[in-house]
């Protein structure tokens, strides 16, 4: 048969058997994006579920978790669950358009280097130079340059993650390019842009979707890494990292600043590659193992 | 009626004329990807199809007749020599200017599982190259795509399923309809019946004959089965290492054939009658590789009636008797076309 996996088929399948049949077979899929649409409903609706995450109230300076104070305070005396709860949207706005970014920009490339031999040679040179950047560190230097804002992490993190989806995007091209089908397609007249368009996106999809929830997961995780190193997310706006960062100097004594928002982190991601797991076996098994 | 029983027709005019084509694969080694060789796949091959005229090539695995087919097709780039359709060289046009002459030249693939692209329903496969040459939309192209499926044998609902759900054979005839699609005059089958069962080659084999007497189809077909050739066959050539060594009628081939190579292909084949014996000719060694290809005649490796001219030139295509070419030395043109028999010495 075709190397290049029928994603069509047991999507098509899972329609006619019925969704609940479908979420029985894929348990971690339900799980993570049942975790992640909660986190989204209360990132959205973050202003009807904390109070200001911004206000000072030194009278209630490291308070611990509490009925009033639900994750506790910080030492400047502001809700640790406020700042959680909007923390949540730095963190999905972050991760979304990091993964939309890239992805957008890695296909784009992707497919040019796959199908244009000479565009090849020279863009994966630069992809291999932009790999051996490590990400943290273009990161700092891109918001020491600029001033710090959540645009300039989004960018700063897209950046290091667009060759990896290049090369994944190309190295699908170059096996779908094989295929007899697109051969046949060159005989029967179509041009080289329908070419792409018609017979070999289609097949970059699943795999892209796929590499899409890690591109966002370990945004994230970057994001908030930057934020904890003070190079990241402006120090006003409440993210995760921030949080965690401010929260690192009183850790001994109020441990659950730095408790919630890490436990908050850890399951958005833990939730993220559930999905991304779970597509990848349902999408397109023997492409994305690969990665 | 099998089509090689009617007389292949001679006066009608020339579809695809190749001369000399060659098609080497440069092969590279190494960091810097140097090139250390050739592969010789197709060396000087030279020929000529005729409207509603078969001419088959053969040859055993490796031996270039499907670089042959996909050179014609502008698939490859040919390393030298021409290709000219309809009187029309379009050895060099670039991929813009061969669109309109892809419209006279069709292929139709071995495998007919990847050579449809598992993704497109039927309908938009068969009518990809219509929408190409925007040769009709909407209604119209449902209508022509109805059309070709019933020619081809499959029933015209059939346009919405995706090609996952049809057999074997029934791909190879959507294959066929996406060939039919813009009026070819030439149609190149690569080994179009190979991948199918028994049953089912005849029966794509006799759709191919019936198209071609509708059409007026050229047709160069590409295979190693030599029944198959045979069946459907108004010429055969057989090719050896890259070169055609032999070019003859179905029947003159069939009948008396004169190359040395020819003769133990043919006396490889299984005979479709049980407890028939016939002589025969067990060639010694393998086929030399194509990256080095033996000086003089590529054949005199395995030769059993090798001569020393035979190691030093290679011999011409001639032409030994009326429309039968042979490239070999111990058959000049107008010399006995008997059996011939092995040198007395050692070799």
């Amino acid at each position: 048969m075709a190397t290049v996996p029928d994603a069509a088929v047991p999507v098509a399948a899972a329609r006619r058997e019925g969704v609940l049949a479908w979420m029985a077979r894929n348990p971690t899929i339900v799980l993570g994006s049942a975790i992640l649409v909660l986190l989204a409903i209360a990132a959205v609706l973050a202003p009807w579920l904390a109070d200001d995450p911004l206000s000072f109230e030194p009278i209630n300076r490291l308070k611990r978790p509490s009925e009033t104070f639900w994750f506790g305070t910080d030492q400047f005396g502001r809700d640790v669950y406020s700042r959680v709860v909007y923390g949540a949207r730095i963190s999905l706005v972050v991760g979304i358009c990091v993964a939309a970014l890239a992805t957008a920009l890695g296909l784009a490339l992707g497919i040019l280097c796959g199908y244009y031999r000479r565009v090849d040679a020279i863009l994966m040179r630069v992809m291999d130079g932009m790999m051996a950047i490590p990400s943290i560190l273009l990161a700092i230097a891109l918001i020491t340059l600029m001033k710090a804002s959540l645009f300039i992490v989004i960018v700063a993190i897209t950046i290091p993650e667009i060759p990896r989806v290049v090369r994944l995007v190309r190295s699908v091209v170059l096996s779908v390019r094989a295929q007899p089908y697109i051969e046949a397609a060159v005989a029967s007249g179509t041009r080289g842009m329908r070419i792409m368009v018609r017979h070999i996106l289609p097949n970059t999809i699943a795999p892209l979707i796929v590499q899409a929830t890690y591109v966002c997961a370990s945004a994230i995780l970057t994001e908030a890494g930057l934020s904890f190193l003070g190079a990241g997310t402006p120090p006003e706006i409440p993210s995760w990292g921030n949080v965690i960062s401010i929260g690192r100097t009183f850790f001994q004594i109020a441990p659950w600043i730095i408790f919630f928002p890490g436990v908050f982190l850890a399951i958005t991601v833990l939730a993220i590659n559930l999905v991304g797991d779970g597509l990848r076996d349902t999408l397109d098994p023997r492409i994305a193992r690969r990665m | 009626m099998s089509a090689a029983e009617s007389k292949a027709p001679t006066a009608k005019e020339v579809v695809v004329r190749v001369r000399d084509l060659k098609k080497h694969f440069p092969v590279h080694r190494g960091v810097l990807s140097r090139v250390v060789g050739q592969v010789y796949a197709v060396d000087g091959v030279s020929f000529e199809i005729r409207r509603g005229e078969t001419l088959c090539l053969v040859g055993e695995s490796g031996c270039g007749k499907s670089t042959v087919a996909k050179t014609v097709m502008r698939l490859l780039e040919p390393t030298a020599g021409s290709i000219e359709l309809n009187g029309e060289d379009i050895t060099r046009l670039s991929e813009e200017a061969l669109r309109p002459h892809r419209r006279e030249m069709q292929i139709v693939f071995q495998d007919p599982y990847s050579s449809l692209n598992p993704r497109l329903s039927a309908g938009d496969i068969v009518g990809e190259p219509l929408t190409n040459y925007d040769m009709a939309e909407g209604d119209a192209l449902r209508q022509r795509i109805a059309q070709l499926f019933e020619r081809v044998g499959l029933r015209a609902d059939a346009m919405v399923k995706y090609p996952h759900e049809f057999s074997g054979g029934q791909r190879q005839r959507l294959g066929i309809a996406r060939a039919l699609a813009v009026n070819p005059r030439l149609i190149v089958a690569d080994e179009p019946v190979s991948a199918l069962d028994v049953s089912v080659q005849a029966q794509v084999l006799n759709l191919l004959i019936d198209l071609q007497e509708e059409f007026q189809l050229a047709y160069l077909f590409v295979s190693h089965d030599l029944a198959v050739v045979e069946h459907i066959g108004h010429r055969i050539a057989v090719m050896y290492l890259g070169r055609i060594v032999e070019v003859a009628d179905n029947a003159a081939l069939f009948g008396s054939p004169l190359h040395p190579y020819t003769a133990a292909l043919l006396a490889a084949a299984p005979l479709p009658e049980p407890g028939m014996k016939r002589e025969r000719i067990i060639l010694q060694g393998d086929v030399p590789s194509p990256m080095s290809p033996p000086p003089g005649c590529h054949f005199h490796t395995r030769c059993p009636f090798v001569e020393a001219r035979c190691r030093q030139s290679a011999p011409a295509l001639q032409e030994v008797a009326p429309g039968h070419w042979v490239s070999c030395h111990l058959r000049p043109p107008g010399g006995p076309t008997g059996p011939l028999t092995p040198p007395t010495g050692a070799t």
